[in-house]
């Protein structure tokens, strides 16, 4: 069973002290890269179309965690916009909400997606190291949604076809 | 805890297929009596269930097909090819396909009882929440999605939040469910509907025909809506000779999170006019538009009902000089009763073309597509730049599509004189 506990560095994705809202796939990873299919090759081009985050990819480390605002990663269905952050080891996304195609591959991936309705940006300094409790539905001290039963089902099992395996 | 809340139709349809009492908001999984795939990404499931499952075993086989609907017969290489990657591995599944000679699949689905009041069908379609016109749970999913409930027979959904709308009044004379699905598509546009279940209710649904209601539902993905869930009717429940206390309603107490009246009294036949389902517009305002080509089928007019009645208003006429009438049944069902009742004769000597079943003028040219400023009436859906060419479509129901063939500019179906 994976942990449902992660500790890491939290990138507060803000501007002019508000969490970015409306992140769409082509600031997570831009269409110019779509021909690329293989994952280790994704995280460097992680948010480099995302005005004062195109750094991002240089200076991420495995284990950080990533906060938003509204409506993270709306736009297209591709899955690279996932897969750029298992790339770099990034272990989840904390977001006040989510585009439907973007949340649903994100779970089918067993990539960690949580919604915190109440996010502020003015409740974390930017790269404070930070536990989550996706059971419990903490991000240091403040409230998220806790992982419903279906992300913890695949996030166990680590994927949806894995999750399936499990079944038989 | 506080005593549970009364629960919507979607809530109870979820609840009934092991979902659990759940309500707007929850990530649930939910148990799918019909699983499907087409020729569009069909070969995509096939391809994950490849890689990700080696030699795993499909849940039912017998709840578990594939539709052939978008190019039929394949007229591009690829198509071609996809279509027997899945027809090699469904003789080796022993699975089912409804071939190029089948027609809509979701309509195939309706026609076969499979997706009858209450069930739930996921395809890769993305017009399967056409089954709420009887009552059902249907969506389109991507392959990764459609794979999973090939194996695990359920997928997992973001219960959508209610909403209901009630039509009151009844439309005048000459207008057709489709003028009301348009006259929805007017009041709410994309946005006011997005991500909901839309049920709906009054005078008029209550006498609406299955096709009607097929219709009404079939527009629901131009509204943005998750589904447009319609409690079945008389009409319905006996298509499938199903009693009342067989199907699935919403409680009395459900709660809606939005309410919305609509008044349709008197409402008047209407065009979508480019570039998108939500420009609606009275069909006389565009009645000195000349025509060049006139398409009635698909998923959303593609009935047995819907082309008797454009035998009907055509019998005796013809197809005004210059004009080409394309017209596609939505399954070879319908497509044989209309040989056989004679109505092929009515269409064709009226100067029409009629192919053979499917998606006909929405999917990549099974009977032509538009060119550059050439402007067409169309039965169908959508009308997005390059969706059925390039030229301009124009979205009416039967009516004015089979009035504007005939008269060869835009024209309401009061202009033949038969109402």
């Amino acid at each position: 069973m994976k942990s449902l506990k992660l500790e890491g560095r939290l990138w507060v994705l803000q501007r002019n002290g508000e969490l970015i809202s409306d992140i769409d796939t082509d600031m997570i990873f831009h269409n110019q890269y779509l021909a690329i299919t293989d994952i280790d090759k994704m995280g460097q081009y992680s948010f480099d179309n995302l005005e004062g985050f195109k750094d991002f990819a240089v200076h991420a480390k495995p284990g950080d965690m990533i906060l938003a605002g509204d409506n993270f990663g709306s736009g297209s269905s591709r899955q690279q916009a996932v897969d750029c952050f298992i790339s770099l080891g990034v272990r989840a996304v904390i977001a006040r909400s989510y585009g439907a195609i973007y949340l649903r591959n994100a779970i089918n991936s067993a990539f960690p997606v949580i919604t915190m309705p109440g996010a502020e940006a003015a409740s974390f300094s930017h790269l404070e190291t930070v536990v989550l409790d996706m059971e419990k539905g903490q991000l240091g001290g403040f409230k998220t949604q806790p992982m419903s039963r279906v992300q913890m089902d695949i996030y166990s099992a680590g994927g949806l076809f894995e999750y399936a395996e499990t079944l038989k | 805890m506080e005593a549970a809340m009364g629960r919507t139709l979607i809530e109870k349809i979820i609840k009934a297929h092991n979902g659990g009492d759940c309500t707007g908001g929850d990530l649930v999984w939910m148990d799918i009596d019909n699983r499907s795939a087409r020729d569009f990404a069909g070969a995509n499931v096939v391809g994950n269930l490849q890689k990700y499952g080696g030699n795993f075993p499909i849940e039912d086989p017998s709840k578990t097909f594939f539709t052939f609907d978008c190019n039929v017969p394949a007229n591009t290489i690829p198509y071609a090819t996809n279509q027997h990657i899945i027809r090699l591995f469904a003789r080796e599944r022993n699975l089912k396909v409804y071939d190029v000679d089948a027609g809509i699949g979701s309509h195939v689905v309706i026609e076969e009882g499979l997706g009858k009041p209450g069930s739930t069908t996921v395809g890769t379609d993305s017009h399967l929440n056409i089954m709420g016109a009887v009552g059902a749970f249907g969506q389109g999913m991507g392959d990764v999605d459609i794979a999973f409930a090939f194996k695990a027979g359920k997928v997992w959904f973001d219960v959508p939040e209610s909403v209901r709308v009630t039509l009151t009044g009844m439309p005048a004379q000459g207008s057709e469910a489709k003028d009301v699905a348009l006259a929805m598509l007017r009041e709410f546009g994309s946005h006011a509907l997005l991500g909901k279940s839309v049920e709906v209710r009054g005078e008029w649904l209550d006498q609406a025909s299955l096709s009607d209601c097929i219709t009404l539902s079939s527009l629901g993905t131009e509204m943005g809506a998750i589904i447009i869930l319609l409690p079945p009717n008389k009409q319905v429940l006996d298509y499938f000779g199903m009693k009342k206390e067989e199907a699935i309603f919403a409680d009395e107490d459900a709660e809606y999170v939005k309410e919305y009246n609509l008044d349709i009294s008197g409402l008047k036949p209407l065009v979508a006019a480019p570039p998108n389902p939500h420009n609606v517009h009275f069909v006389s305002e565009y009645k000195n538009t000349a025509v060049d080509g006139v398409f009635i089928g698909s998923c959303t007019n593609g009935t047995y009902e819907d082309m008797a009645y454009a035998a009907k208003l055509i019998k005796g006429r013809k197809v005004a000089d210059g004009v080409m009438l394309k017209v596609v049944p939505a399954t070879r069902k319908t497509w044989e009763r209309m040989l056989h009742e004679g109505l092929i004769a009515d269409l064709f000597d009226a100067g029409a073309i009629v192919s053979n079943a499917g998606c006909g003028g929405c999917a990549s040219g099974q009977i032509g597509m538009t060119g550059s400023k050439e402007i067409q009436v169309s039965t169908s859906n959508r009308n997005f730049a390059g969706k059925q060419g390039k030229g301009d479509t124009y979205l009416s129901g039967i009516g004015t599509a089979v009035a504007s063939a005939v008269l060869g500019r835009i024209a309401s179906v009061h202009e033949l004189g038969e109402v």
